[in-house]
This record gives C-alpha cells, sequence and structure tokens, in this order.
C-alpha cells in the first residue's frame, strides 16, 4: 500500500506538471516506434528468444497495435520492466503502454492515474500442491505451509483467503517463481501459490508433472491487460479497439492466414468496415483504415495468439477457461464495430 | 693406571649414519600431527571439517558428473540423465544454448567481434596503466591480442576483421615491446575507440570529441605557464564547455565537416541491446576509471583548509555513503525522468553509470583519506621545506605514497563496485545474474533450471575478481620500498 501511495504520488506529480504529454498517438508517430513496457520475463507472456525477439502472448498485442499504427508490426521496441519499475516508467512516459501482467485494481486505475483499456487474460490465484498430501480442496489446506512471493497481491490474496476460512498457514516466502519452484520441488513447502496461469508453466515444467495437481479453488480474481497513462482518451481507445479488433476476429473466423481471402470475399458488413473496406473507421481513431487488418496480419486473432503462446497446445499448455470468447462461455466479448 | 683401563670400554671411533627421524616427527604424520590434530579440540574441529567436506562433495558430485551439455529443453536433459542411469544432474545444456545472452544480452550476433576487440583492447589500454615501463606490459599485449583473435575466429566473426585485428594487435604489440611509454597514448585514445566500437554510429562523433578534450589539453598546457594552472584549466573547461554547448556549436559543426569527409562508421546499437557480462564491464570499468580521479580529488577536499571546498566535499561524500546504492539507481532510473523535459532520451546506462561513479568515488575519497592519514606529518613538512607548491607536493610526495598505502583498500571498492553492477537488474537492465537469468528461465524450454546459470556467472565473477585481488597483491609487492 505505502508503495503504491508513493508511486501514486509520483505519477499524480508527473501529471499536474504536465510533463506526460498529450498526444501519445503523435510522439509515438513521429519517434517511429512503439515502447512497450513488457515483463522482464513471463513464461509464455512476454519473454525474449535466443535471439532477443520478445515472444509471448502480451507481447504480440504490443506488436499487432505497432502494426495497427505503422503496418510494420516491427516496429515496437521493448522496455523490460520490474515490479518496481512499471508505473513510474508508465507515468513518466518512458513507455507509451504497459502490457505485462498487470492486475486491474481499483487503486491503480484510481489512485495512480491509470487506464487498463481492456483486459486481455483472467487470470486467478491458485493452489498446487503435490498428490500424495492427499487434499483436493483448498479448504483443507489447515496448518500446510504454502510458499508465496513478497510483495505482491498474491500474498493479500492468501491471508485473506485463508482468515476467511478460519484456517491457518504457515507462509514460506521467496522472492521469484523460480525460487518458489525449486522450494516446492525440495519440500520446503506443500503447497506453491500464484497466478494459475503461472503455476500451470511452472507444474509443466517439474520432472514429475503427474504426482502434481493444480487445486480446483481460483481465491482471487485477476484481470490482466494493457495499461495506459490517464488523460489521453485517444491513445487508450486505440490500444482498446486494437484489440477488440484481434477478439472480433476470432469471432469473425478472420485468421493470420485466411485474412486476404476474407478481405476480398467477404459480404459480412462489420467484416467489411473492421477490415477497411467500408467507412473511415480508422481515421476516426486517426489511424490508416486497414489498422485492424494489419493487427489482424501481425500474428492472428485473439484465439492464435493464445493457442501459439499458452495454449493447449504449447508445454504451458492453459485451457481457454474465462478467455473463451463469450459465444462459447467465457468472457471475451467485443463491442460491435460501427 | 685406573680400573677402567682394564675394563672393555666403548668409543665409537666412526659416525653413526644418519636416522630417519621418528615416523611421528616427519612426513604427512608430522604435518597432520601438528596441523589438524594438535589437540582435542582441534582433532574434532577436523573430523567435522572433513564430515561437512565429505557431505558437500557427496551432495554435489553425482549432480556435477551427471552433467549434460547436449540437449534443447530441460525435459530433455532429465530424459538423458535418466538413461544414464542418474537421479540428479546440471543441465549444462542451458549455457550451451544462451551463453551469448549471458556474455552480450541482445547484442546484434554479427557485430559479436566490436564488444571482443574493445575487450582485447582494454587490456592493450590497461598494460601500461598497470606495468609502467616494464616488458610484462608487452607480454600482457601479446596475450591479450592472441586470446582476442581466438575469440573472434571462434565466433565467426567477417574474415576482414580477423586480418584487421591480427594486424592491429601485432602493431600494439611491437609498440609496447619497443617504447613501453609510447603505449600510454592508446590508453588516453581507448575510450573513444571502445565508445565507438561498443555503440557505433559515425566516426566522425567520437573524433570530434577527441579533438575537443586534446584542444582543451593544449590550451592548458599553453596557459599554465602564464597564468597558472588552476586558472588555465577553468579557462579550458569554460572554452570547451563553450565549444559544445555554446551559441556556436563548433563541435557539431566539425563533426558534420567531418562527417561529409568521412561517412564512414559502423551500425549503431541502442543501449537497450545491452546486456549480460558486457553490461557489467560497461558500467564496472567506466564507474572505476572515472571514480578514482574524482575520489582522490574528494580526499583532497576533505582535507582543504578552505571552507566552501571541505564543507562540499564532507556532505557529498557523507550524503552518498548514507544512501544504498538501490536508492541511487532507483534515482537514476525512476527520480530523474521527471526532472528532465517529457520525451527526453537520457540514456539508462550513462544515467546508473553516472550514479556507480559518484557511488564509488565516495567510498574510494574515503579510502584515500585513510592513506593521507596515515603519511607521518614530516612528509608534508618536508615537501614545504623543498619550496613545492600544493600541487607539486601532492604529486611528487603524498598521493604517490598515500595511494600506495590505500592499495587493498582502493582495489576492495573496485571489486565491490563491479558485483554491485549485478544491482542494475532492479531498474530493469539486463545484468547478468538476474536480468538474463530470468529472461533464459521464462523460455518454457528451460523453466525449472535453478543452479546452473548461478554457477555459470559466479564463476567468471569470481575470476574476474580474483584476478584484480592478485593484482593488488603483486603491485603492493612491487611497491613495497621500506624494510618493515
Amino acid at each position: 500500500m505505502k508503495k503504491s501511495v508513493l508511486l501514486g504520488t509520483f505519477a499524480a506529480a508527473a501529471l499536474v506538471s504536465g510533463m506526460a504529454s498529450a498526444a501519445t498517438l503523435d510522439d509515438v508517430k513521429a519517434r517511429g516506434e512503439l515502447i512497450c513496457g513488457s515483463n522482464t520475463g513471463l513464461t509464455g507472456f512476454g519473454a525474449p528468444d535466443a535471439n532477443g525477439e520478445y515472444q509471448g502472448f502480451d507481447a504480440a498485442l504490443c506488436k499487432a497495435l505497432a502494426a495497427a499504427i505503422f503496418g510494420d508490426a516491427s516496429k515496437v521496441k521493448f522496455v523490460p520492466t520490474t515490479g518496481e519499475t512499471r508505473f513510474t516508467a508508465l507515468a513518466s512516459g518512458e513507455v507509451d503502454l504497459l502490457v505485462r501482467n498487470s492486475t486491474w485494481t481499483y487503486s491503480r486505475d484510481n489512485d495512480l492515474k491509470f487506464d487498463f483499456v481492456a483486459v486481455n487474460y483472467y487470470d486467478g490465484q491458485g493452489f498446487m500442491v503435490k498428490k500424495d498430501l492427499g487434499v483436493s480442496s483448498a479448504k483443507e489446506l489447515d496448518g500446510a505451509t504454502v510458499c508465496i512471493q513478497t510483495g505482491t497481491t498474491t500474498e493479500l490474496n492468501l491471508a485473506d483467503f485463508f482468515k476467511a476460512n478460519n484456517i491457518t498457514y504457515t507462509p514460506v516466502t521467496v522472492a521469484d517463481d523460480s525460487e518458489a519452484q525449486r522450494q516446492y520441488v525440495a519440500g520446503a513447502c506443500d503447497a506453491y501459490t500464484t497466478d494459475a496461469s503461472g503455476l500451470a508453466a511452472s507444474r509443466a515444467t517439474l520432472a514429475d508433472a503427474e504426482n502434481h495437481i493444480i487445486l480446483p479453488e481460483i481465491i482471487s480474481k485477476e484481470p490482466l491487460g494493457p495499461v495506459v497513462r490517464h488523460g489521453d482518451n485517444q491513445w487508450g481507445d486505440i490500444v482498446r479497439w486494437v484489440y477488440f479488433s484481434l477478439v472480433i476476429a476470432e469471432e469473425k473466423g478472420i485468421t493470420k492466414a485466411n485474412i486476404e481471402e476474407v478481405a476480398s470475399t467477404s459480404t459480412d458488413p462489420e467484416v467489411r468496415r473492421l477490415l477497411g473496406l467500408e467507412g473511415e473507421m480508422g481515421a476516426m481513431m486517426g489511424l490508416d483504415n486497414n489498422w485492424a487488418k494489419n493487427a489482424i496480419a501481425a500474428n492472428g486473432n485473439y484465439g492464435e495468439i493464445f493457442e501459439a503462446n499458452i495454449g493447449t497446445a504449447t508445454p504451458i499448455g492453459l485451457a481457454r477457461g474465462l478467455n473463451a470468447l463469450w459465444t462459447q462461455g467465457g468472457l471475451q466479448y467485443a463491442p460491435p464495430v460501427r | 693406571m685406573s680400573d677402567t683401563d682394564s675394563q672393555t670400554v666403548f668409543v665409537r671411533h666412526q659416525m653413526l649414519d644418519p636416522q630417519l627421524a621418528p615416523v611421528t616427527e616427519r612426513g604427512a604424520v608430522k604435518w597432520m600431527r601438528e596441523n589438524l590434530f594438535s589437540g582435542t579440540f582441534n582433532t574434532i574441529l577436523t573430523l567435522l571439517g572433513i564430515g561437512a567436506v565429505y557431505y558437500l562433495v557427496s551432495a554435489s558430485l553425482p549432480w556435477l558428473l551427471n552433467g549434460v551439455w547436449n540437449a534443447n529443453s530441460l525435459s530433455e536433459c532429465r530424459q538423458i540423465i535418466a538413461d544414464n542411469g542418474g537421479t540428479t544432474g546440471a543441465c549444462w545444456a542451458l549455457i550451451k544454448a544462451r551463453w551469448h545472452q549471458f556474455l552480450f544480452g541482445f547484442y546484434p550476433q554479427d557485430s559479436y567481434w566490436r564488444p571482443v576487440l574493445a575487450f582485447g583492447l582494454l587490456f592493450v589500454a590497461l598494460a601500461p596503466v598497470l606495468y609502467w615501463n616494464d616488458r610484462k606490459g608487452a607480454i600482457m599485449v601479446a596475450v591479450s591480442g592472441v586470446l582476442t583473435v581466438l575469440a573472434m575466429i571462434g565466433l565467426s566473426s567477417p574474415g576482414t576483421v580477423d586480418l584487421f585485428t591480427i594486424v592491429l594487435m601485432a602493431a600494439l604489440f611491437a609498440l609496447a615491446w619497443v617504447m613501453p611509454k609510447k603505449l600510454v597514448l592508446v590508453t588516453l585514445v581507448y575510450p573513444f575507440v571502445a565508445f565507438f566500437l561498443l555503440w557505433g554510429g559515425p566516426i566522425a562523433g567520437p573524433i570530434s570529441v577527441l579533438l575537443g578534450l586534446a584542444a582543451a589539453a593544449w590550451l592548458v598546457m599553453a596557459l599554465q605557464p602564464r597564468i597558472g594552472s588552476i586558472l588555465a584549466t577553468i579557462l579550458a573547461v569554460v572554452a570547451v564547455a563553450l565549444l559544445f554547448l555554446g551559441p556556436y556549436p563548433l563541435t557539431s559543426l566539425l563533426s558534420s565537416a567531418l562527417q561529409t569527409v568521412t561517412g564512414w562508421g559502423l551500425p549503431a546499437v541502442n543501449s537497450d541491446q545491452f546486456g549480460g557480462f558486457l553490461l557489467a564491464f560497461v558500467i564496472g570499468i567506466t564507474s572505476i576509471s572515472f571514480s578514482l580521479p574524482i575520489g582522490v580529488i574528494l580526499a583532497l577536499g576533505r582535507q582543504s583548509d578552505m571552507f566552501l571546498v571541505k564543507t562540499l566535499s564532507v556532505g557529498f561524500i557523507e550524503f552518498i555513503r548514507g544512501v544504498p546504492l538501490i536508492t541511487l539507481l532507483f534515482t537514476a532510473s525512476l527520480l530523474l525522468q521527471y526532472f528532465l523535459p517529457p520525451q527526453t532520451n537520457f540514456d539508462l546506462i550513462l544515467r546508473v553509470i553516472i550514479l556507480a561513479t559518484l557511488f564509488s568515488a565516495a567510498y574510494l575519497a574515503e579510502v584515500i583519506r585513510g592513506g593521507l592519514a596515515a603519511l607521518p606529518r614530516g612528509q608534508y613538512e618536508a615537501s614545504d621545506a623543498l619550496g613545492l607548491n600544493y600541487w607539486q607536493a601532492q604529486r611528487l610526495i603524498i598521493m604517490p605514497q598515500a595511494l600506495k598505502i590505500s592499495i587493498p583498500g582502493i582495489v576492495s571498492t573496485f571489486i565491490g563496485l563491479f558485483k554491485d553492477t549485478t544491482l542494475v537488474s532492479f531498474v530493469g537492465l539486463l545484468d547478468p545474474l538476474r536480468g538474463v537469468t530470468t529472461i533464459v528461465r521464462a523460455d518454457i524450454n528451460w523453466k525449472g533450471i535453478y543452479w546452473e546459470p548461478y554457477i555459470f556467472v559466479g564463476v567468471i565473477f569470481f575470476v574476474i575478481c580474483f584476478g584484480m585481488s592478485r593484482y593488488s597483491m603483486y603491485l603492493e609487492r612491487k611497491l613495497k620500498t621500506d624494510h618493515r
């Protein structure tokens, strides 16, 4: 809390003094590249590969945004930010937006003066335990030792959950995910708790994954999404609608492979508006009319990005769950392009 | 005669052959009795020590012996180890797959020869500093040259670059062998060469800065006899500052003129592509070389009789020493952004270097002050008696002795600073220990690996720091002139 107040003060100071530039789009265009605040390294979501190219679920959104603005998905620079530096980097204008697994919370939205323009991944905190512990529900974890990363919202969620269920636990605090995994494997704790996506990735890399289970309870809501500064609504709209265009593309069955074909044959008026074949939709945001076409062509639609980076075909193997389209029982829902 | 005559008296007429000392008083047994089992308490300690060593070795040896070098992922490593009948094993394949990121970060792969050449030339530049007027410097140049060329061939750099490096290093070796003192010119030019090699861009930039500084140095030399050294320095600094920042940006004119003459340059590399040990070296070496002179000046300032100079020095030293390095790094990364105009692209590495330099300068100042305090009062009085002025006395009498006394402390500070460069991971830079390790582990193929990257990075840090420490001991022995 103290940290967020401090950061909030900085952020507010930056806004009051008018340092955060108003027209981010103009700055980005003048600079010729998008600066995207990314994670220093999170499996499946955003991490440089062996060639130093950022890959992942979050990184793909930045690339799609660059494609929408410049028509070239490579015109994006990723600036790695840590949990401590991310919000200041955004507030001070060092990055144009953050796409790095930041949870949308009340205080970040209001106190820190940011806008969470969309939720590209609905996450939640879960538990992983060894099978031979004989536990099938998180509520049976009374008296357990739990590995937990310090200084995160997960620590507070954990305390809330155990208090609400009137059971006790002993925390084993660790600095980061790799240390947590090591402690858990070494038997220093009975359960490891973090975001469910992280748990899945950790479980996938254990030597004996079949001996570990992720408990069904999800004890918190962690809506993760792109963040922009308060006060530049045009820029926020661009980021939001680039994201929505990817979701609509999945809904309409537009993929990276068939986008040219769809563009030439489709008679669906909404698809035609989305792909810039009808109307002046892009101009309303200050972009080219084929902004969405470029964004989709960069990495494919939302579903393709999901499957390529974190989906069931990858070692991480996350199911769509809450992140399925609304038509398939999920929460991913985009307003119409009209 | 006495009755002893009648008895047979044994008189030895020849010497006995020397015999071996008793078995408990020689060889390994004696050494063990004296060093390991000289009493009950020491015996217990020895046994405990042997137990501890046995425990550590038995725990880690199978892991090390089962190490796998050829695999594409952690699960493959585990499979190979299991196939070989092992239960635990190191997965060094990670290092094999990602060593270049540990060393160079995201530096463009086809330009790896540039940091390598800069690193090789670093030792050439250091040779005259470390071994002044000594053929050992030439040997150092030769070793560094051979290793550089080998590293370049190993990194499969372009053939013309290899050839250029061979010729350059041979020429430098010849210079070092024939005229060791002249090699110091290489040292003076080195910062510009290294900057150009690492960051690239048009060559005109570094050349024009070099020319500017040369002009300033010349100005100081020319003015010094007439108006004194302090005034000359101030005048030169003002003149050069005008040259750089004033209304007549002569430098930029000069550089654009140079640019039209020599359009040649290297592809520019952004600071954010630096990472791993390249970053640690850039920050460490720059800060080390700049902090020593600043530290000397601060130490002298703290001893000064002039109120303002003394107060400023004390204030600076105590402030910097009173604040943790991480705070300064956060200041560099976060706070400075608020003071600068929006959209200013003031390089983060440069900001970090500046604060790391100030940090170690404050510590060095205190180390050197210790050396100054250790000098007998008579040395100061003797230099006064010789009629030397303040700077002459410092340069000829005081500093050589004070610095000699401070060598262990200075080198400790340097080693500490070099290791502190890993703290930059807190501001999102890719230090080898945490930054690169994090991104490597974020790869699903290598997630779950723990010790291997730490061991790899730790070994390299150890070699470098141990090297610095051994050199400082050599220097102490070499400079030892007393007969204590």
